[in-house]
This record gives C-alpha cells, structure tokens and sequence, in this order.
C-alpha cells in the first residue's frame, strides 16, 4: 500500500489529468512530438499590423477560432481547452469536475477594437473621449463587451464550463501565475478542503498594445530576421524574451483519492516555495537571493535535498538578466553539481507565454519525467561563457528522470518553484 | 472557545472619502446623521466618493517610488502601510521578510490623454490598428504599463514597506478581496502562515474605472441617494467611491506572543458564486448565512451592498429575513470600493467588535437601531456582478 502523506503528514498530490496549448499546437501529442523535435513555434506576427514595431515576431496562438477575437475571448478558449483536456485524460466529467478552480490569466482591459467602435458609434456630441465612451457604454443592450473587462468573468464561465465547485479564484502573480495557481490547489488539498482541484494557466494577451509595453521596457527579443531562432536561453547573444501565448492545465487529486477512484497517477506534485523580492520593480536582486530562497523553499516543501534533484525545467526567459539570475541562483543552491545537471528552456521552442508559462511548463516537466526524455534547448549555438550550465544543447536527451524542479520568476518580485516527482517519495 | 490557531486580526489600515486609519473611521461613522463626501461635479452624470487629502510621504517615503506608482498602487501601498504599522509589523525585519501577502487587485489605470487623441484621430482614419502603433509607440509613458499592473501593487508593497514571506495578487473584483480575506484564514488556520498582509484598494477617480462598471449600465445616476434607496431611480444603482483596506491577519499564538492588542477574531469566512442568471442568488445568500454559524440574538451586519439593483435587492431581502438582523450599508458613506470591498467591510466590524458598540443607522428609513454590545459581527460583499461572500467577526 502506498504511503498517501508526505514528510510532513499532509496529503500527498498526485496529477491525474494534463493539458497544453502552445503555438505548436493543441494538446499534449502534439506539443510533445514538437517540443522533443526541436521545433519552434515563433512566427511572424500576423495578427495586427508590424508598422513602427522593434518587434515583430511571437508565439501567438494563430490557429483558434478566438485567436483575432481579443485577448478575453482568446484566453478563455485557450483556459478551456487545456482543461477540457486535462479533466478527461483524468477520466473525470468535463462538465462536472467537482473540485475549485485556480486560474492565473492575464489582467483584462478594454479592447482597443471594442474602444475604437463604442467611440465612433456616437460622434454627434461635443463631449470628451471619456464622457463618450460612458455614454455609450450606458445604452449597451449586451453584456459581451462588458464581461471582457470582469477581472473575474473568464474564470466564472470556466467554473459553467467545467462544473467547477465554489468561487473560482483567478489570479496573477505576472509571469509567476501558472506556477502559483499550481501552488493554490496544492495547498488546498493538503488543507483537506477538497479531494481535487483544478489549476489552469492561460494567456491569449498578446496584443499590439502588450507587444509595445513589452518593447518599452526593453524586454523583448528584436531578432526578428529568423523567428524559430529568436528565443535563445543562455546563449552570449540573447536579446530578450518572445512574447507568446498558450495554457497549461493540471488535475491535482490527493493521492488517497486519485489510488480510491483507480486514476493513473501521471506524477507528484511534491512541492510549492515562493519568496518575494523587494528590490526592482522589474530587475532581480543582484545576489539572486529571493530566487535562491524560493527553490530551497520549495525543496523543502517537497522534503528533497539538493542532490535529489534530477533535471531543472528553467524559468529561462532569453533576456539577458534573467538567464544570468537564474544560473547564479541554480549554481549556488546545487553547487558544482549544476554543471553537470540537465537544466532547458522550453520557451526556446515556445516562446514566454507570460501568465501560463508556470502551468505550461509543469506540464511539460511531468511529461519529461513520464517520457523519460528531456525537451531541449534550442538555439544553443553561441554559448554564454558566464554561464556554465548543460542546456541539454539543441537535441532532446533520453534520460530517466524522476524529479524536476520548475523555477517561475516575473516582475513584481515574484518568485515560485514547483518541484515535481515521477512517483511518491 | 479560544485556540491557538485562531485567526486574530491585529493590524487594520483604511483610506476613504471619510479620512484614513481606523480611528478616523470609527470616530466619523459612530456619529448619527453623518453626511457623506460626494463628488458629484467632475464625472456627471456620476456622483463618486473621492480620495481625501493624503500625504503619500507618510507611508511611501522615496518620491522616488511614489513616481513608479498611479493612484491605485499608490494607495493600496498606503493603505498596507497604515495597516502594517497599526500591527507594529512595519520596519520589523524579521517579521516582514516571513510576512505573507494576498493582494485583491484591479489595475487598468491607463493614461487618459494618450487614450483621448488616439480615439480622436480614429475618427478620420480607417487603418486604426495602424495609428495604434504610431501612438503607442511614441507616446506612452515607458513605466506606466507596470504602475498600472495588477500584481505591482503587491509588488510595491514588498518594495517599500519589506513585506516579502510570499506575495500573491488575486483578481475578480468582490469576489477576489473575498477570495483573499479566505485563502489568508484558510493558511493561517491550517498552519501555511502564522500572519498575512490581506486587502485591496480602488481609485474610482478615473474614466476607466467608472466605464468598468458602466458598460453593463452598473453606476447610478442623478441626485444621490443612501445605498438602499436607489431602486427604481435612473441609473444602475452603484456609487463608488475610492479608497483601500488592509488587514493583518495572525495565527493568535503568534500575535500573543508578541503581545500585540488583538481587535477581533476572524471567524468563518464564506464564498459563493450564484448562478445568477438562473434567479440562484437568494438562495446563495440564504445559504452563505445559514453557513455562517451566526450567534443567537440580534446581530449586526456591515454590508458591503453595492446598490446594483438586482444584488442589492436580493442581499436585501436575504437580510430582512432575519429579524434578529441589523444591517448596516456602510457604501451609503464611503461608496463601492470593489476590490477593497470586503476586507473594508471586515475591517469595520472588527472596528465594532473592539468598540463594543454597534454603527448608528447610516440611512434611518431602511436601517434599524442596534442597542447594546456586539460580540459577533457580520460582514458582507454580495457582488455588483458576480460572485458573493461573507464572514462573522468575534470578540477577540
């Protein structure tokens, strides 16, 4: 009989269903036999005109009926998808599911089409933009456009969808979110509030507007020539992360529960840390001890020690501060040892899909550990010298891995590792 | 019954139209017939109740950060702070970097001018997708797009005031300060946390934030009216009003070992999401009180009512149906402060509970009086829109 608590007497928290969407495609076949192939899902962007952008590539979701529908509509299509998925892998009902839903998603703002169309609706008065917009927002019959500025309102039609039980909580914690609606219905479990939860990643936001905020900040890639080789974690000429789009969804079930119900348990979610940064709004402090303390943080939740840890599934971002934070927070919580672990960037293939890149990538982290292969990192053609690391260099590795830690560091100071596992420790 | 693991509330920070701190709060809303602060000029048709006077350097000393913040960071930021030091949490290093934070965030404070002269070119241009990036492109503020994000609030929060145990931003307007208020107990309860930094904070003084709620026809219109009088009057109903709260939540063990002054305990925290277009939230709310474990005897409620017609018909009935029940629509005098709704409306009945006395009736045609000490007290936010929660606050 397994043992159902962990090092600390709490339930364990077992997967029991995964779901993906990623510009590579729909659903975990297809992404997996992209993301162990090498092949990148950056484009051209094609959704909105290139005039005047420093940027003009991403791995925006191109192939949905929502993908030119907004960012509201967008992200709901990609939340529901992958938790369609993940719900039946979990041989649960996809309309019942019977458990809280945690969804990180992107903030929601107005429309620039919807704006532009209320305002040009109405040019009769001689009022101001903002008296306008409210003026024709009041005599609005429909609720549609309405609910695509509701902070709450993609999660609430979620909780319709999907049968979830209670107040839907979304969430963000900026490119942390996935990571931390993970840690959510983590925590829930062991608090015994429910048998399962459901914890999605989603983000349909990249916009003109998200693209140029983005720019502002210098934060992006400009390596526009050749899109597939723009995202390039580690690398000496990395210029910036790829904005990019997609979900990830997790079933978490308590390991009594999934083993009482006969589920296939798909891995262990064996620990959640977090740790905020107080420095920069936007830079890491520059000893990386936020990021230090969160992974240790979450190697203790989960009860491993530092040589436990097989492969890390890097937050790697491709921006030059990042990848260079990232390697001094691994190096000085594994030691020489990191030289030698296998540590990749799924966003070399996927680009950085911002609020779903902590779900995406535990997805992704559990099926390495379940394939016994590990993505690689693409693009890896001009090493970084300060950073000795093995990316697992432009070709997926076959390997046994039975634990992962996942890093998700965004701006705000925040900082959340998940680690996972192949079976019960 | 007393046990250690009780969620006490130690710190309480607030900012409305009626001042800052709970001092203020009390010291205001204990006087009967007070009149409410109304902005009734600026956003017309719109009456809001605005900002007071603050003077930001008190609780966000470098201008240097008060720049990297609009008005709602701001104030959320300002509000956290007031509340940290009400806890004497604030500049105690080791009990800020073990500090934990949900933050109820909104966000979205765009800038208004950029917007305007966008929109007015639009009216000769058909290739608007392209002006966009001719305009924002060149005419938007670098920083803005982060003093204006959900999650920077937290993120200003851990800047200044070192609160960095864990930082997590929930959003969804009510129902995320309801979320946040019982996640927060939820951990402190269950051992995750010993003490929490929750709340949230709304700057209704902004187009867009007014335009958030108008395009379902939500605000009200017209002359002013007490939050229980504006059924059948033009309009949505909803007058909103800028302001903050925060709360620190401790594990009681925790706060009495520190030896801290203990305002209320926390009891059960409640949340609900109705199924509201199928006429489910009566029954919702009858079902998040009869959860609620409310004590025998009269009992007084801080409602967090809206006055959006249909939620606020519904909470109101839910309440009357209780006789023993004496509510109080604390929006009458500080307006709907969304995000900050709820853990506004908590932090009030803490208020009561410390004060041993009950609010006089803010709207004396729809409230009745509520004689003697009360040890429990009700907090409500029923959504304008969605979702609904409650709390009882005890005697410490």
């Amino acid at each position: 009989m397994a043992n159902l608590r962990d090092h600390m007497g709490r339930p364990i928290v077992a997967v029991t269903g995964i779901g993906v969407v990623t510009s590579l495609g729909v659903g975990k076949t297809d992404n997996w036999a992209a993301l162990t192939s090498g092949k990148s899902g950056i484009h051209p962007i094609t959704r909105f005109p290139i005039d005047q952008l420093n940027t003009r590539i991403s791995g925006m979701v191109d192939f949905l009926p929502s993908s030119s529908k907004g960012a509201s509509p967008l992200t709901y299509e990609l939340a529901e998808l992958a938790g369609v998925e993940a719900v039946a892998e979990a041989s649960l009902d996809s309309n019942d599911f019977g458990g809280p839903l945690f969804l990180a998603s992107p903030p929601v703002e107005l429309d620039w089409a919807e704006r532009f169309s209320l305002y040009n609706s109405d040019k009769d008065k001689d009022d101001t933009a903002a008296e306008r917009l409210l003026r024709v927002a009041r005599s609005l019959k429909e609720l549609d456009i309405f609910e695509t500025t509701q902070f709450g309102s993609i999660a609430d039609r979620l909780a319709d969808r999907l049968g979830t039980r209670g107040l839907p909580i979304t969430l963000s914690t900026a490119c942390a979110s996935g990571a931390t609606a993970i840690q959510l219905g983590v925590e829930a479990i062991r608090r015994g509030e429910c048998d399962r939860a459901l914890s999605i990643g989603a983000d349909g936001s990249a916009t003109a507007e998200a693209l140029i905020r983005f720019s502002l900040l210098s934060a992006l890639s400009t390596h526009n020539d050749i899109p597939e080789k723009a995202s390039k974690p580690f690398s000496r000429d990395r210029d910036g992360f790829v904005l990019a789009e997609g979900s990830g969804a997790l079933v978490l079930e308590s390991l009594e529960a999934a083993l009482a119900r006969g589920a296939t348990i798909l891995g262990i979610l064996g620990g959640c840390g977090e740790k905020a940064d107080d420095f920069h709004r936007t830079r890491s402090k520059p000893d990386a001890s936020p990021a230090i303390a969160a992974v240790r943080a979450a190697l203790a939740d989960a009860g491993l020690g530092e040589d436990e840890v097989d492969y890390v599934n890097a937050h790697g971002t491709s921006t030059p501060e990042n990848d260079k934070m990232e390697h001094l927070a691994l190096s000085t919580v594994f030691g020489e040892r990191i030289s030698s672990m296998p540590v990749s960037s799924n966003k070399s293939m996927i680009g950085h899909t911002l609020s779903a890149a902590g779900a995406v990538e535990a997805a992704f982290s559990l099926m390495t550990m379940r394939e016994s292969v590990i993505p690689p990192t693409i693009n890896y053609d001009n090493p970084d010298p300060a950073i000795v690391l093995d990316v697992v260099p432009n070709k997926k590795r076959n390997a046994g891995v039975r634990t992962v830690l996942s890093n998700s560091f965004g701006f705000g100071g925040q900082n959340t590792c998940l680690v996972m596992a192949r079976e019960p420790v | 019954m007393s046990s250690p693991r009780d969620v006490v509330i130690t710190g309480i920070g607030l900012v409305s139209s009626l001042g800052e701190g709970p001092d203020t709060h009390w010291q205001k809303l204990a006087q009967p017939g007070l009149q409410p602060v109304l902005e009734a000029a600026r956003f017309a048709p719109y009456t809001v109740h605005p900002l007071p006077e603050i003077d930001w350097n008190l609780q966000i000393a470098k201008r240097g950060d008060q720049r990297q913040m609009e008005t709602w960071q701001r104030l959320g930021t300002y509000a956290a702070g007031l509340a940290l030091d009400d806890a004497g949490i604030k500049g105690n290093d080791e009990l800020c970097t073990t500090m934990d934070m949900v933050v109820a965030a909104g966000g979205g404070e765009r800038d208004e001018a950029v917007d305007a002269a966008i929109l007015a070119a639009s009216e000769s241009r058909n290739d608007r997708d392209v002006l966009l990036n001719e305009k924002l492109t060149t005419e938007l503020r670098p920083t803005l797009f982060l003093a204006q994000l959900s999650n920077l609030l937290a993120g200003n929060i851990s800047i200044v005031h070192k609160v960095t145990g864990s930082s997590r931003t929930f959003m969804g307007e009510e129902g995320a300060g309801v979320a946040a208020v019982e996640t927060a107990a939820a951990r402190i309860r269950s051992g995750q946390s010993t003490h929490i930094l929750v709340g949230g904070a709304f700057q209704t003084e902004h187009s867009d934030m007014l335009l958030g709620y108008e395009l379902a026809g939500y605000l009200h219109r017209g002359p002013w009216k007490a939050v229980w009088q504006r059924q059948g009057t033009e309009g949505g109903g909803v007058v909103t009003g800028s302001g903050g709260a925060f709360l620190v939540l401790e594990q009681r063990e925790h706060a009495m070992s520190r030896g801290r002054k203990i305002y209320a305990e926390l009891g059960p925290v409640l949340s609900g999401r109705a199924r509201r277009s199928r006429g489910k939230l009566d029954t919702e709310i009858a079902a998040l009180l009869a959860q609620a474990a409310l004590p025998n005897g009269k009992l007084l409620a801080l409602s967090g009512a809206s006055g959006a017609h249909a939620a606020t018909t519904a909470e109101k009935a839910a309440l009357d149906a209780n006789p023993a029940i004496a509510a109080r629509g604390f929006s009458t005098l500080t307006g709907h402060m969304k995000e900050a709704q709820f853990p506004f409306a908590v932090a009030l009945a803490a208020l009561a509970v410390d004060r041993k006395a009950a609010y006089p009736v803010f709207d004396a045609t729809a409230e009745k009086p509520f004689e003697g000490i009360p040890a429990s007290v009700l907090a409500t936010a029923i959504g304008y829109h969605q979702f609904e929660g409650m709390a009882l606050v005890n005697a410490a």
